[in-house]
């Protein structure tokens, strides 16, 4: 079975907001909530980097061990996905999220939290694929229409890369081998692709 | 030069070349690890906190609360449980020495009953509903299925969410109405060291509040003031509180509200089951003029003294 994961490519990420624009299309995002978003490190300076980020869909996924309800589950293909009939907003999932993926609309006065809404690997969630009701909570389930998520998909330098880690790594591999100047991968955090130690360290 | 000199210099020049020619290189690597460490950049998505691309306080946070918080927590809990059933069995009832008179003199006015009470409904509820986000998901859950069990998690949100707030209103009005009862004295020591006339021959003397009253106060006080602050920055939290401020306040939420569960559990067993005599002062706001010279001879003599001048 693979295992699906996200992988995004500094040296290529042109900051143009497309992934972010495509999937608040796609997937019909209320104001307020954004499920990914573009983030430079020394914006305006010399080797400025960006770095398209949403939820990882980490192996052991701090979300679900923290969530009150265990309100998360775990597809066969390592997506992390939430089922919103279960979740009460009490905001756990944003405080033990690395990566700030876990995105609340305020329901109400003084900051109530209504139901989380995070990036869904374009997978849905429990309701039956593609039903209005599935669509209306979690987007459109391209995973099921045997699709990619549109972020990556779209992506116009292919910065982004989503799909079977596995694929994904080597994709980047060779990529990383073939780029001029060396010692490409060892600038990182040994050589794993940003955020692959954080989110994906024991699989 | 030698051959080796000359190796050990051609390795000095490359690494001072490595080191000057290339600057990229050493920041490129400082920067990623100050953005695994919570760095902030830009991002066109405007929220709190969307710049930080890795926030490693929440896997602390996490294993916090997971770990010893609940764990220790839960001891905590049903050692006090234990500790308090073992005493019953041992001890059994703190009774009443003499007969009682019949006659009642005013222990609790009309005012500080409403506040006991409210306050106490409202720790209650604030209680079992923290319980039930912390515990519920390893005990509850697995009995009622997850719809069930969402709903009953949704409704402990917001009663605990609601009723938090009140709560601090009733221990700012209990700090006012009987701080001056509070102050420790000298009694409070010997009543200490018989642990209230458990352990000693005698009985402990005791003004109106005695030391384990006191004591308990002072820990509702305290723990209070923590558990109400931090519980206002979790509340409300639609004033930009970043993450790490949550988490730092989650900490001391639940451990501070353990700790008053704890006591609130032995403050519970005494005021009830404990002691005879005790209950009906909280409930009828009068207490057997035997009762009050046992447990609180000082206040008894006091409001002997007030009454003869009146």
């Amino acid at each position: 079975m693979a295992r699906m994961k996200f992988l995004c490519d500094d040296e290529r990420c042109i900051e143009c907001n497309a992934c972010v624009t495509a999937c608040k299309n796609e997937h019909e995002i209320p104001w307020g909530v954004n499920r990914r978003r573009v983030v430079t490190i020394d914006d305006g300076q010399p080797g400025e980097k960006s770095i398209s980020v949403a939820c990882m869909h980490c192996s052991d996924a701090p979300c679900a061990a923290v969530c009150p309800v265990d309100c998360f589950y775990t597809t066969d293909d390592g997506i992390v996905l939430h089922d919103k009939n279960l979740c009460i907003g009490c905001g756990y999932c944003l405080y033990a999220c690395p990566f700030g993926a876990p995105q609340f609309p305020q329901d109400g006065l003084f900051g109530v939290r209504g139901k989380m809404d995070k990036c869904t690997f374009c997978a849905g969630g429990p309701e039956a694929d593609n039903s209005p009701e599935e669509f209306e909570k979690y987007g459109r389930n391209r995973i099921a229409e045997g699709k990619l998520p549109l972020c990556a998909e779209m992506c116009s330098t292919k910065a982004l890369l989503a799909g079977d880690g596995d694929i994904v790594a080597e994709l980047f591999r060779e990529r990383v081998i073939r780029r001029e100047g060396a010692n490409e991968g060892g600038r990182r955090q040994s050589g794993a692709p940003w955020g692959w130690n954080t989110a994906y360290r024991k699989s | 030069m030698h051959g080796t000199g000359k190796l050990l210099f051609a390795a000095a020049i490359t690494l001072l070349a490595i080191l000057f020619t290339d600057p990229l290189f050493a920041a490129d690597a400082d920067t990623w690890r100050q953005i695994r460490h919570g760095a902030e950049g830009y991002s066109a998505v405007q929220g709190r906190e969307s710049g930080m691309l890795i926030q490693s306080t929440g896997q602390d946070w996490r294993l916090l609360r997971n770990g010893p918080i609940a764990v220790l927590g839960a001891w905590g809990l049903v050692l006090t449980l234990l500790a308090l059933g073992g005493f019953f069995l041992l001890h059994g009832r703190i009774r009443l020495d003499a007969p009682r008179t019949g006659i009642t003199v005013p222990r609790w006015s009309v005012y500080e009953r409403i506040l006991h009470w409210t306050t106490a409904i409202l720790f209650l509820l604030l209680m079992c509903s923290g319980l039930l986000l912390l515990y519920g998901r390893e005990t509850l859950l697995p009995l009622l299925g997850h719809g069930a069990f969402s709903s009953l998690a949704a409704a402990a949100k917001t009663a605990h969410n609601y009723s938090g707030p009140l709560f601090i209103v009733g221990l700012l009005l209990m700090l006012i109405a009987w701080l001056g009862d509070n102050i420790p004295t000298a009694v409070d020591r010997q009543w200490l060291k018989s642990l209230g006339g458990v352990t000693g021959d005698r009985h402990a003397s005791a003004g109106r509040m005695n030391a384990g009253e006191k004591g308990w106060f002072w820990l509702l006080m305290l723990a209070g003031i923590a558990v109400s602050i931090s519980g206002l920055i979790l509340d409300f939290s639609n004033f930009g509180q970043p993450r790490s401020l949550l988490q730092i306040s989650h900490v001391i939420h639940s451990v501070s509200a353990l700790l008053l569960s704890a006591g609130a559990l032995g403050h519970i067993y005494i005021g009830s089951i404990g002691t005879e005599g005790a209950l009906e002062g909280m409930t009828t706001g009068r207490v057997d003029t035997t009762w009050a010279e046992q447990h609180h001879d000082l206040w008894y003599e006091q409001l002997g003294r007030r009454e003869k001048k009146s």
